[in-house]
């Protein structure tokens, strides 16, 4: 007793009203952000699932939580194997984006006539919906996969092509005049001030295409639509609607989002882990 | 870095740059120097001294190379070379991303040389502005000051023959301000450059230089030159003495007279 009324004079000493309120405000905040998500995801389950049973709901209109569970676990093969088919196309496409988004924003900084003459189209290519190309690119190219690829990789090079062009125009004035001092090549310049001037912006348009690839992927299959060996999650989605089997479309789409949810935050840890050492937006404040 | 070159006195001292007639015009319309004609001698520590928009920067960049005269000539005695220029500027322009060590390290680096090559000599010029201990901090970890004896570091590592520095301690407070104006003093009694100095402080430019060029707005030109010739090293006892006061009033006044015909 006596000890413990020593310590809490001492922190009083230390620490008064204004700063410990803050203090437990943070720990509060610290503490909410997790659980907060947590109890409304819980809740929304429980509320899902009274409604199905309240209401006595057949399972081929709305199937209760505990359904969909269960027909995850009961299809979990199928459903696992469109998984992979369409994580693989989500991957492969958001590779190329990167290679070429990241290509065209080198070739546009270095050469002013090829940023006017190709940004325009990256432009256009941009703000077509995917889907009204998609059957086209279908007709005309033989290999689905291919196809698949070329959808989910018109999705999903915008963001990183505008964010790195940014990013390698941005390098601070003053260290490009230095460099002109010092007699810098142009892919020292690159090398050394602008491509590391535009890691970060390029990480952020990393995370947008990340979640886009994988859009761009579900869509590009909706449309190419044909079955057999190597179907994806949307194609499962589309058969399991033609049978009206409603739980497994649950399931399937549970796994896209859980999918999305992965891809967003393994390369917010990435960025973090690249960012960590000096960037602003990887430091903690004090 | 290692060969220090003594600093003769004035009128002895060898010549190291010419400027000849430099106008620069900017879009044809904005006349931001007429007719600039500066001498620069080896060891010389000129201070440019004006009120802002009279073509300080815009001398230096010239001088760097970074623009092209409209009109004259810029003579370096014996060629230019890279490696015999040193810029600082009014920000510590760093690189975020790389240590002290390899933001010093940049000049070579660009010059092919490994950082194993140089090692030592990026050590000295670290030593030489009181960093030796932070080779491999990042420069947010540094204070404002810190950072620009980073920037003064790299700017001297290649022992140039010419470090030009662009307002460089206008955005720190009065007291680093005065601790770096004795460091960069102790550090040229050292190594022997030859410094152009940009500042729009009296105070400042007598302290450091032993030649104040006053510059007038509009259009940009040298209005008058001052002698410093109070010896060096300056110290305390220098900031505090009659001299002192008598060559800011001087300035001041010429200063006077470049605002007056500006306006
Ligand atoms: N790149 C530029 N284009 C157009 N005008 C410029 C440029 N650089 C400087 N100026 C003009 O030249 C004049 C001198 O500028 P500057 O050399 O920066 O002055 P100081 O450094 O003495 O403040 C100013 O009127 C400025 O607006
Ligand atoms: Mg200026």
């Amino acid at each position: 007793m006596m000890a413990l009324d020593r310590t809490v004079s001492q922190a009083e000493a230390l620490v008064d009203a204004d700063e410990a309120r803050i203090a437990r405000r943070r720990r509060v905040e610290g503490v909410g952000k997790w659980l907060m998500p947590v109890i409304v995801l819980g809740l929304s389950i429980w509320g899902w699932d009274r409604l199905v049973v309240w209401n006595a709901i057949p399972h081929y209109i709305l199937p209760s939580p505990g359904r969909v569970m269960q027909t995850l676990i009961k299809d979990w093969p199928i459903l696992f194997d469109a998984l992979l088919v369409t994580l693989q196309i989500t991957f492969m496409a958001l590779a190329v984006a990167v290679i070429g988004g990241v290509g065209l924003a080198i070739l546009f900084t270095q050469s002013r006539w090829a940023e006017m003459s190709f940004y325009p189209f990256a432009v256009i290519l941009q703000v077509t919906p995917v889907v009204s190309v998609a059957p086209l690119i279908f007709i005309y190219v033989e290999n689905r996969t291919i196809g698949l690829l070329l959808c989910a990789w018109i999705v999903a090079f915008f963001p990183i092509l505008a964010n790195t062009t940014l990013g390698l125009n941005s390098a601070d004035s003053n260290l490009r005049d230095l460099m002109r001092i010092y007699g810098a090549r142009r892919w020292q310049t690159l090398r050394f001030l602008q491509l590391p001037s535009a890691l970060p912006y390029f990480l952020s348009g990393l995370r947008i295409a990340g979640g886009l690839s994988l859009i761009g992927a579900i869509v590009a299959e909706y449309v190419a639509g044909t079955g057999g060996i190597g179907s994806g999650l949307a194609f499962r989605i589309l058969e399991a609607g033609y049978r009206l089997n409603i739980p497994r479309m649950f399931a399937a789409l549970i796994l896209i989002a859980v999918s999305g949810v992965v891809i967003f935050a393994g390369l917010s840890i990435l960025s973090h882990l690249c960012l960590r050492k000096w960037h602003e937006s990887a430091l903690k404040r004090e | 870095m290692t060969t220090n070159r003594p600093i003769l006195p004035m009128g002895q001292r060898d010549r190291l740059l010419e400027l000849q007639g430099v106008d620069k015009t900017f879009n044809g319309a904005v006349v931001a120097l007429r007719r600039m004609n500066l001498t620069v001698n080896e060891g010389d520590f000129i201070s440019l001294l004006g009120p802002s928009g009279c073509g300080k920067s815009t001398a230096l960049r010239l001088i760097a190379g970074l623009a092209r005269p409209t009109a004259g000539r810029i003579l370096w005695s014996g060629g230019q070379g890279t490696g015999d220029l040193g810029v600082v500027f009014q920000e510590p322009t760093l690189m975020p991303w790389a240590t002290v060590a390899q933001n010093v390290w940049l000049p070579f680096r660009l010059r092919g040389q490994s950082m194993a090559a140089v090692r030592g000599q990026i050590a000295e010029a670290l030593d030489l502005v009181g960093l030796g201990a932070f080779p491999d901090a990042y420069p947010r970890e540094l204070s404002g000051g810190m950072k620009m004896r980073v920037s003064i570091a790299r700017a001297l590592v290649t022992n140039p023959r010419l470090i030009l520095m662009d307002e460089p301690f206008a955005a720190l407070d009065e007291i680093t301000r005065q601790k770096l104006n004795n460091d960069l003093l102790t550090l040229r009694g050292k190594i022997g450059c030859t410094v152009i100095f940009v500042t729009h402080s009296v105070f400042e430019s007598v302290f450091l230089s032993d030649r104040v060029v006053v510059m007038a707005a509009r259009p940009g030109r040298v209005i008058r030159e001052l002698v410093v010739d109070a010896p060096y090293p300056r110290d305390l006892a220098y900031r505090t003495s009659p001299a002192y006061a008598a060559h800011c009033t001087v300035a001041s006044e010429a200063l006077a007279i470049a605002m007056e015909e500006a306006a």
